[in-house]
């Protein structure tokens, strides 16, 4: 299910949080699926939805941003738990770029491995980027990560860092097991010299 | 020059330097549950692959698992339906598990360490972020998500790139009533919820001497509630004496070999970390978190944050975790009423955490507005505090004695707070809707959660501790 990151214009729905963390992106209730699809619907639960279920005046049950394909955000995206439901129910719900100051470690990692780009700006080019889509909700954005550019609707220009592996891995949709297994010779040998010292429990 | 504990299992377990990718680092230890795993095995069967080391894999139910009587068929169809296809992956991968009536079940982050299984200079993980539990005894530890769940299973190896350094010095000397819990809580409290973003942390210093293996694993759990990749503790003559005789641990001359290399495993005099902090234990008392991330966090005589002690570019999360919390800015802390307290997760429910507790409690009453419960990290902790009376002592004062799991830490079984209620918890998390919708958490050691069962609200326990003694 790898797929290849394609240059994105779109506007992008601002979520003038920090620290978002992944619990509240997927909330614990949906992490009893077996199955890597469905959560597009369930992201930000607490936030989208009552108690009843029905939408709040939430930024994502808003037009245009429900249809953005870049989510605009503050400081540490993604802190807390590993889960990896999260870039899955973002990326199910149209997102492939997250434009953030900052993201938690585990978070950047899984959306790398789920064909999302995690764009990392400056606190002030972030807010800048905000007030251009606060004062127009339609206002475009190009993120370019051929050339790690983003192009602002004022014709701004901002370049973003991204590890060369990184981002072959989004442009060419890289298995990475399938990389690590063609090293399989070095593995088992390694393995014949290297000693783990606990006694195995019994399948 | 000199090389950091880190480096040093880092350059162990590199399988191959690539270039400009990340190194193949080998893993000893993968830990298993099932919440994180079945779109990794359902991954394997697609492309089929298979495990390639059954052996040095570990999986056991915890996230998800009823804490009451395990006789009676789980309610949830969905949850079950998780917990099978666990037992049923492991059963076609051939991975031991320790399933729901396994007498070693328990939250995978205890179970590994009292069977053995985590030792010093490993590399283990686990798609759980709390994996760096396991650091506290000089193993690099790091929870993953589940693509790299499956590159493990598939290869026994993860894709890395090496972390910076930060060393971490606990200085001074803890005063009373201060536990390993609010040396994390206050470390936290005082840099941020994430200024380890990107480095493994090595705690160091005069204090470390002073912790149990329980305690250095308290403070490597909540590594990650700062950001950190990682966090280390130097292994030494606690750590070996806490391993030795354990269930799989080494023995023999094994044994004999693995101390003599486990003794290389410390920092060199001439490393250099690349970034340097203290903390200074002694000034420190019994912490409260006020907020909803780790950081938002005061000692128990303090307040919330009034408006001006807040930096400006902090005050939209300020207001909005107080909106959550329902508190005022300059609020003060003791006498907050609480509905509920939970005693467990993988931060503090292991033996010596429910005697601190039990010490509290026994005798006493837990205020009737209270909803009071102990889930133990394992069995074998279960076990162990039933032999030694801590169950009865714990029932006696009103609190409900569980079964092991992660329970109200996540809230994923039916353990979960209704929206509203306030909770003393020992958990590690008091992300909004973390421990059920609506609930809020104030984060706490066991023993200022006991004293908070006994009197319905947050309170100082050096009080209760010092009239105990007096």
């Amino acid at each position: 299910m790898r797929e290849y990151f394609e240059k994105v214009h779109s506007h992008a729905a601002p979520l003038d949080a920090e620290s978002v963390d992944t619990d509240t992106i997927v909330p614990k209730q949906f992490l009893k699926w077996v199955t890597r699809t469905g959560y597009g619907d369930i992201i930000f639960y607490d936030w989208r939805y009552d108690q009843e279920g029905r939408e709040k005046d939430f930024i994502l049950n808003q037009s245009p941003a429900r249809d953005a394909e870049i989510l605009l955000t503050k400081k540490n995206f993604g802190s807390g738990s590993s889960r990896e439901h999260a870039p899955w129910g973002l990326k199910e719900f149209g997102f492939s770029v997250i434009i953030a100051p900052s993201f938690a470690e585990i978070f950047y990692q899984n959306s790398i491995k789920n064909g999302i780009l995690p764009v990392t700006l400056s606190e002030k080019e972030v807010d800048h980027l905000f007030s251009l889509t606060v004062a127009d909700p339609h206002a475009e954005l190009t993120v370019d990560l051929d050339l790690n550019m983003v192009k602002a609707s004022d014709g701004t220009i901002y370049y973003f860092e991204i590890d060369r592996f990184f981002k072959d891995m989004l442009l060419h949709g890289l298995d990475d097991i399938g990389l690590s297994l063609q090293h399989e010779a070095d593995i088992t040998q390694f393995e014949t010299e290297h000693r783990v010292y606990y006694q195995p429990p019994s399948s | 020059m000199g090389r950091t504990l880190y480096e040093k299992i880092w350059e162990k377990h590199v399988v191959k330097h690539l270039e400009d990718q990340p190194s193949l680092l080998y893993i000893d230890l993968h830990l298993v549950h099932e919440v994180t795993s079945p779109q990794a095995f359902e991954g394997l069967r697609l492309k089929n692959r298979t495990v390639r080391r059954p052996d040095r894999t570990l999986a056991t139910m915890d996230h998800n698992v009823p804490t009451t009587d395990r006789n009676e068929p789980l309610q949830d169809m969905v949850s079950q339906k998780q917990i099978d296809t666990l037992e049923k992956n492991c059963e076609e991968f051939s991975i031991p598990v320790f399933d729901l009536f396994h007498a070693d079940q328990g939250i995978v982050h205890v179970i590994a360490p009292e069977n053995g299984l985590t030792l010093p200079g490993q590399t283990i993980v686990c798609g759980d972020s709390h994996t760096s539990t396991h650091g506290a005894f000089g193993a690099l530890a790091f929870g993953i998500g589940t693509s790299e769940v499956e590159h493990v299973l598939t290869t026994q190896c993860l894709k890395q790139y090496k972390s910076k350094t930060l060393a971490v010095n606990f200085n001074g000397s803890r005063p009373f009533g201060v536990e390993a819990k609010d040396i994390i809580l206050g470390l936290i409290g005082k840099y941020g919820h994430d200024f380890a973003t990107g480095y493994v942390i090595e705690f160091r210093g005069p204090v470390q001497e002073e912790l149990t293996m329980e305690e250095r694993m308290t403070i490597c759990n909540m590594t990650i509630e700062m950001g950190g990749r990682a966090g280390l503790f130097a292994p030494d003559d606690v750590t070996f004496d806490y391993v030795q005789g354990k269930k799989y641990a080494p023995s023999g001359q094994a044994w004999e070999d693995a101390v003599q290399e486990w003794r290389t495993l410390y920092t060199d005099d001439d490393a250099v970390f690349d970034q340097e902090i203290s903390l200074n234990v002694s000034e420190l008392e019994p912490q409260v978190s006020w907020g909803t991330n780790p950081g938002m966090t005061t000692g128990i005589s303090g307040h919330v944050p009034k408006e001006e002690e807040v930096e400006a570019a902090d005050r939209n999360s300020f207001h909005k975790a107080l909106e959550y919390m329902e508190l005022k800015p300059g609020h003060r802390l003791q006498g907050t009423p609480v509905d509920v307290v939970f005693i467990g997760s993988c931060t503090n429910a292991r033996i010596e955490d429910l005697r601190k507790a039990a010490a509290v409690v026994k005798g006493k009453k837990t205020d009737s507005r209270v909803h009071a419960m102990v889930v133990p990290g394992s069995m074998q902790v279960k076990k162990q505090a039933e032999e030694e009376g801590l169950d009865d002592i714990f029932l006696q004062s009103g609190f409900e004695w569980r079964n092991a799991g992660c329970s109200m830490c996540l809230g994923m079984n039916p353990d979960a707070l209704k929206p509203g209620q306030r909770c003393a918890s020992t958990s590690n998390r008091n992300f909004e809707g973390r421990q059920g919708s609506g609930g809020r958490t104030h984060l706490m050691s066991p023993e200022m959660a006991a004293a908070a069962a006994l009197t319905g609200e947050i309170t100082d326990v050096r009080r209760m501790l010092k009239e105990d003694a007096g």
